[in-house]
């Protein structure tokens, strides 16, 4: 099955019964997913006249406690950053996948993960962020997808899924979850009509500065709690490597290949994927800094996850950087090469 | 095993049908697989291509630059995929559309397919992917026949079910084609 319909299937299995969006390259077959099943399965798609809209009506449907999502591209994930950032002031649930173009501007339509930067470090106004999940295989898409509802009510706070074009576009075999009943408790903070109990209040507006502010304080408070239970990574031959390539997404693949032809070869190089974006696995790398010569950093950007590995590396070691911008797509022989002439620099 | 390959031919002709097919073919021996397909404003009569990586162990990297094989199915793409090929690789044309002076290409096997003519024997020039199909699928063994014949009607979709008959015809010729040739030892360029 295709990234963007696996992706589409198993948000329908967690419950999802409204989904709000406008069609763009090369995430198109999620909507046109949602819009041959959803009607039949007793949810509601809903073309509408802008990605502006499709993220407020995410909004509006998430303030009466449903499980509702959008998705497009880069160009359009833009426009969304305004309800998106609403929706974090109002700490509200929902699921946005962004399947990452070239950029910037219109760009093109080919695979990149350049909007590391917009879906990490907050991308609309104010101090806030998404939860936000990296899948490397269609098979995890389906996953991170699947469980993005349950992350996004249990910290009533918006997920982005990240992916590109690779990761939407490709096939691959999945196995999907069992399909969840829909929620019949009511949410204690959901709008549901206040007839014989105290009004429920959902809001961004908060004119008092130290009413702000405390409200600020407990988006921080709750963005502890994630990074402090909600970190995901996955890592392979780091037991004796010298080298490690640090990578998410589609370039986790190229590097995933890449490792292995290195190791093949005699080279003592491992891998580290950052499956949550944020939080980004920071201690994990902190404490692979003290055992390891050096880190690649591999992106299909100019170099944006990088300067987290950094962050969390702290200096320790040093941190170097190979991408590819665009929309070009690099593959494992010329991550390979990278590889090697790092591992030589070295020795 | 492992096996990867880039289909590539005009819009309309079926390339990423194959890809398809031999994708639901290798989940059918519960193979890991790839299948990574053009995508974007593509139309009948442009260009389209198709990567597909199967293998018995996980799948790195669904992005091959340089690939094992290549299914080739018109000029453009013998222009663009041929030099790209692995030293000792192999590479399907559809004879009918591309001449063997096109290609420009040592250091690995080429096999000629008359796929459009053996289509029309069939009954419609409109299953000649099917016809190199079956000719790769034999040639590699990547899949068994009876795997990717099961795997037709998913790879072309209820709407052409019509088809699915001569889709099937094509296939079996398309491994004839090859038996026959191998026999024969005319193949090898």
């Amino acid at each position: 099955m295709r990234g963007s319909e696996a992706m589409a299937e198993a948000a329908i299995r967690a419950g999802c019964r409204l989904y709000f969006g406008y069609p763009i390259t090369p995430q198109s077959e999620l909507a046109e997913y949602m819009a041959r099943e959803l009607p039949k399965r007793g949810g509601v798609f809903l073309q509408v006249e802008s990605e502006i809209s499709a993220i407020n009506m995410v909004l509006g449907a998430a303030v009466t406690g449903a499980r509702a999502m959008t998705s497009s591209s880069g160009p359009g994930i833009s426009l969304k950053q305004e309800g998106i950032s609403y929706m974090a002031g109002c700490e509200l649930p929902g699921v946005i996948v962004n399947v990452c173009r070239g950029g910037p501007g219109l760009g093109n339509i080919a695979p990149s993960e350049a909007d590391y930067f917009q879906a990490v470090k907050g991308g609309g106004h104010g101090d806030y962020h998404n939860i936000v999940l990296a899948p490397s295989s269609v098979q995890e898409a389906a996953e991170l997808c699947y469980e993005a509802f349950d992350l996004a009510e249990r910290y009533r706070n918006p997920v982005m899924i990240l992916c590109s074009a690779v990761i939407a576009q490709m096939m691959e075999p999945v196995e999907f979850m069992p399909p969840r009943e829909q929620e019949k408790e009511e949410k204690p903070w959901a709008l549901t009509g206040a007839k014989g109990r105290e009004p429920r209040i959902i809001k961004s507006l908060r004119l008092e500065p130290e009413e702000l502010e405390e409200h600020n304080r407990e988006l921080q408070r709750k963005y502890e709690t994630i990074k402090a239970r909600e970190v995901r990574f996955e890592s392979r031959h780091l037991e004796d490597a010298r080298l490690v390539v640090v990578a998410f997404g589609t370039s986790a693949r190229i590097a995933a290949s890449a490792v292995e032809e290195a190791r093949e070869q005699g080279y003592k190089v491992g891998l580290f994927r950052p499956i949550t974006l944020f939080p980004f696995p920071k201690k994990a790398l902190r404490d692979l800094a003290e055992r390891v010569n050096k880190f690649l950093v591999f992106e299909l950007s100019a170099g944006q996850m990088v300067e987290d590995v950094e962050l969390s590396v702290a200096g320790r070691v040093e941190v170097d950087f190979y991408g590819r911008m665009g929309g070009y797509v690099p593959s494992p022989e010329e991550c390979l090469e990278e590889i090697i002439k790092r591992c030589k620099e070295r020795t | 095993m492992y096996q990867d390959l880039i289909i590539s031919g005009f819009g309309g002709q079926g390339v990423l049908v194959i890809g398809r097919l031999l994708s639901y073919a290798a989940m059918r021996e519960n193979k890991y697989v790839t299948f990574l397909p053009s995508y974007g404003p593509i139309m009948r009569g442009g260009t389209a291509h198709c990567t597909v990586v199967i293998s018995s162990r996980p799948i790195g990297s669904p992005i091959i630059q340089k690939p094992l094989s290549a299914i080739l199915m018109n000029v453009p793409s013998v222009l663009k995929f041929e030099g790209k090929v692995k030293h000792g690789g192999l590479v399907l044309y559809n004879s009918d559309l591309v001449d063997r002076t096109m290609s420009k290409r040592g250091n690995m096997e080429k096999v000629f397919v008359p796929a459009t003519t053996i289509a029309q024997k069939v009954g419609s020039d409109r299953v000649a992917n099917m016809v190199l199909a079956g000719a790769f699928i034999e040639r590699t063994k990547v899949v068994s026949f009876d795997s990717a014949s099961a795997s037709i009607l998913e790879a072309v979709g209820e709407r052409h079910r019509d088809f699915v008959h001569l889709d099937e015809e094509a296939l079996r010729r398309g491994v004839e084609f090859v038996r026959s040739g191998m026999s024969a030892g005319l193949k090898k360029d």
